[in-house]
């Protein structure tokens, strides 16, 4: 009743609210919108400038400005840290793509015992602690403890303290992202183009190649960057996998820890401001996809 | 022939969806599976298009044996309900997909798109993406993808019921005239019996996984082998013992040689049409009957609700016994 007799005290707060629509303007909407900008400036945008502007500050008695901050930044120890992460990064993403559209395919087009309990194992990643899995990883495959550590003994290939390790911990971590992006695209276009196709003779690789992958293509675009963004961040998996020194599996997050915990804080400054930078940057990227996004479909 | 389906059972769980299907679709006719939802008529269709496996039986096309081959295949041009447009492509590269796959010659796919835009009468859209066009326009788009590979057989699914009824109408005018050109073995499932009943050369009412009846459009209607296809192709009541169509009965307000006697106890006006109920008088049959008539023989005849009325089959009117 009271969504078709509008009264005098609710009408002017419930009305637009019953289209779905807030109103931009009354008193309420303007207390919570401050509430969640002060919100938002003191847990995130504050902290962060102050990062950014301590990259550039004279800090622990070293010069500041941009030149001595390139300097920190092309130290080949940095170097080192930024092209191991960039690495890691990379193939960790490679292979959660491959995979992430795999997955992503069998769990909507196909039907088969276990599908369910697959899907739930998918979201573990994003529930577990990375320091778990990081520990989890260790224990499956270090050459000591790990169920596999004779096999990989004599074969001298080494996961734990090794790029592999830190790809397989960074991989763990971001497996969902792709997959929780492709999903429900695939689910919202339907099995019919591709059923279209294959009765104009298109076998299963032209379908997915011509017809899946086109209508999916910014899902995974999006899912890459996300994957990208947490990979690049990762510490706690990569934490316990790796060695962590200088030259020997130190990446741009343990440059930052090491480099902090050596009261070396400039470095540390100036390799967080990359990883900040970076992570804008991914963020500029998701959302000029977005619009485009949702212009298509 | 065309396609030969013998003694097809398709099962989903428990639920038989096709049982002992005998068929031959005769070539370059115009073949309507007609049936309620549910019915199974969609599932032959699939079956015959190699999407649905069959649990047993044959499906032959023209001549070979396609019981066994996959869908891309068996060269069938199939068009969905709901388009199934390839959205990221022109109208232009939708049609010519089919023969890009097959690798024809540049020369030949653009000389082929041309024509069968042409067909459809899409040339003006031709680079257009298929979210840019209207409804009638994106299937007339599936058409013409479906017919680029040259099929031995077009399979259409319910082609128009994603469409409104003037729409429909246009469309399935159009598809008549097209298959008039065209001549290709054409099977299109349909729950709607005006369609089936004005668009095919044959017709297959199927129901609860069943044949029901094969035959020509006026086979069916005149000669229903039962009271499913009777109360199927149109409207029916019962007048006396006996079923007939509401339109069959000759209705008068002066006392006559009649079946059945009672006063008019409801009145609908359907646009150009009167729908009438009469309540007999009669205690054996005391049910209902419909009458339907137009609104200028309702005017002639002085019909009001309340008057009283005989009924009796008109000359020639066909009624089934039952």
């Amino acid at each position: 009743m009271a969504d078709t007799i509008p009264s005098p005290i609710d009408g002017a707060l419930t009305a637009p609210a019953r289209r779905g629509v807030r109103s931009r303007r009354g008193p309420l909407a303007l207390v919570l919108r401050t509430v969640v900008v002060l919100y938002l400036f003191f847990l995130v945008a504050w902290p962060v400038s102050l990062v950014v502007q301590r990259a550039f500050a004279p800090t622990g008695g070293q010069p500041g400005g941009i030149g001595p901050l390139w300097e920190r930044l092309t130290d080949p120890a940095a170097v080192y840290a930024f092209y191991l992460t960039l690495t890691v990064s990379f193939w960790a993403v490679v292979i959660n793509t491959i995979f992430g559209v795999g997955i992503s395919l069998l769990l909507v087009r196909h039907r088969f015992p276990g599908r369910r309990v697959l899907s739930v194992l998918i979201d573990l990643p994003m529930s577990v602690s990375p320091v778990v899995v990081g520990l989890a990883l260790v224990l499956t495959y270090s050459t000591s403890l790990g169920i596999f550590g004779d096999v990989l003994q004599t074969t001298g290939l080494r996961i734990i303290n090794s790029t592999p390790g830190l790809i397989m911990a960074t991989a763990f971590v971001s497996l969902p992202l792709v997959i929780r992006e492709v999903i429900p695209v695939l689910e919202e276009v339907g099995e019919d183009a591709e059923t279209a196709a294959r009765s104009l003779g298109a076998n299963g690789w032209q379908t997915f190649w011509r017809i899946t992958l086109p209508m999916i293509k910014w899902a995974v675009v999006y899912g890459v960057v996300l994957s990208a963004a947490r990979a690049i961040g990762e510490y706690g998996a990569v934490r316990i996998v790796s060695r962590g020194a200088e030259f020997n599996g130190e990446t741009a997050t343990l440059l930052i820890q090491n480099e902090y915990g050596a009261f070396n804080e400039a470095a540390a400054y100036a390799a967080a401001f990359v990883l900040v930078v970076l992570a804008v940057l991914a963020l500029v990227v998701v959302t000029v996809l977005r619009p485009q996004e949702s212009h298509r479909s | 022939m065309s396609i030969e389906i013998s003694n097809v059972n398709k099962y989903f769980g428990d639920f038989a969806a096709l049982t002992d299907i005998d068929l031959t679709i005769p070539t370059g006719q115009l073949t309507a599976l007609l049936g309620p939802s549910g019915g199974g008529k969609s599932t032959l269709l699939r079956v015959i298009a190699g999407l649905e496996e069959a649990d047993s039986g044959t499906v032959t096309i023209e001549g070979a044996d396609a019981t066994a081959l996959p869908v891309q295949k068996r060269n069938v041009g199939f068009v969905f309900q709901h388009y199934a447009a390839f959205k990221h492509l022109s109208v232009r590269r939708n049609i010519a997909f089919g023969l890009e796959i097959r690798k024809r010659p540049r020369a030949e796919i653009d000389a082929k798109v041309e024509e069968l835009l042409e067909l459809v009468h899409l040339t003006a859209w031709a680079e257009r993406k298929p979210a840019q066009l209207s409804g009638g326009q994106r299937q007339r788009m599936a058409l013409a993808r479906a017919l680029a590979i040259e099929p031995s057989v077009l399979l259409l699914d319910e082609p128009f019921g994603a469409l409104d009824a003037k729409v429909r109408k246009e469309l399935r005018d159009w598809l008549r005239r097209l298959h008039d050109e065209v001549h290709v073995t054409t099977v299109f499932v349909t729950h709607d019996q005006e369609e089936a009943l004005e668009v095919a050369d044959q017709i297959v009412v199927i129901n609860e996984g069943r044949i029901e009846q094969v035959g020509t459009p006026d086979d069916l209607y005149d000669r229903p082998a039962s009271e499913f296809v009777l109360g199927f192709l149109g409207p029916v009541t019962r007048l006396g013992g006996d079923l007939i169509r509401p339109h069959d009965i000759e209705i008068s307000r002066y006392e006559q040689a009649a079946t059945a006697t009672g006063p008019i106890t409801r009145w609908t006006r359907v646009g150009f049409e009167v729908r009438l109920e009469i309540t007999p008088d009669d205690v054996l049959h005391p049910d209902p009957v419909q009458v339907a008539l137009t609104r200028t023989e309702a005017r002639a005849l002085d019909l009001h609700l309340g008057d009283q009325v005989w009924l009796r089959p008109a000359v020639g009117a066909q009624t089934v016994t039952t």
